[in-house]
């Protein structure tokens, strides 16, 4: 199993990167993430990652992009700026949340 | 990386129903979402869904399978296909699935692209101010697999 290694601690990773428990999960382990999928993280990143950790809280379940985007005051052309090629997946891997399924 | 995973995608979409339309735009969106390279190519009816005056009007053609799957207070009503259409759009809202022009816009967001069928769009005499303002081109069939080259082909 992979793990990253984020100031001095070890983090447990699933097989395709997502984080295995949202605990581990903090500002600087987000920072790692990011880093490793070559984004550096701005203020509507956080935006983002804040809305769809909510969102996974309330409902156990990933929004649409089109919710995403509305309900971080953006649009969905940002999201793709902002977590390129694959915005839903990694938004939520960035998130510390687990790998979205959701097909909309 | 897994060698067989899609990395263009075409979905060619010649029928003008809810249920179908819809089939080709989620399948597209969620390719986008991948990564995946993304054609969508509207022909025959399916222009409807990239005509300006009907996109945002398509009907539910299969109303009866629907209504075998979706409870109805009260009598059948008289238009049922009307009825119906109305009911499924009411879900698609609130699923947050977004009406057919705001769809095409997220498609595009996300690099896809959105053609129209040249010949189809002569033989219904559509002019290009009918059609979605933010197409990507009215091509032949021929340039459409050119532009398609070695994707994977999906047709509705």
């Amino acid at each position: 199993m992979p793990n990253l290694e984020v100031n001095g601690k070890t983090i447990a990773l699933t097989d395709e990167g997502y984080l295995e428990n949202f605990e581990d999960w903090d500002k600087d382990v987000a920072e790692a993430l990011a880093k490793e999928e070559g984004i550096e993280l701005t203020e509507n990143h956080w935006k983002v990652i804040e809305v769809l950790q909510n969102k996974y809280k309330e409902k156990r379940e990933f929004p649409t992009l089109r919710r995403l985007a509305k309900d971080s005051g953006l649009k969905t052309k940002d999201l793709y700026d902002l977590f390129p090629k694959k915005p839903l997946k990694k938004a939520a891997r960035i998130a510390g949340l687990p790998k979205p399924s959701s097909c909309g | 990386m897994d060698n067989t995973e899609v990395k263009k995608l075409a979905i060619i979409i010649s029928k003008n129903s809810i249920e179908d339309v819809y089939a080709g735009l989620i399948m597209a969106n969620g390719a986008v979402m991948e990564g995946i390279e993304t054609i969508v190519f509207f022909t025959f009816f399916g222009l409807d869904a990239i005509t300006k005056k009907t996109m945002n009007n398509l009907k539910v053609d299969n109303y009866k399978a629907f209504l075998e799957r979706m409870p109805l207070n009260g009598e059948m009503p008289e238009n049922a296909q009307d009825f119906v259409t109305e009911q499924v759009k009411n879900m698609l809202d609130q699923m947050d699935i977004a009406p057919v022009d705001e769809f095409l816009e997220m498609i595009q967001a996300g690099g896809g692209k959105i053609y129209g069928c040249k010949l189809a769009v002569e033989m219904f005499n559509l002019k290009k101010e009918d059609l979605y303002d933010e197409l990507d081109g009215i091509i032949s069939v021929g340039e459409m697999y050119e532009m398609v080259g070695g994707a994977q082909i999906i047709y509705i």
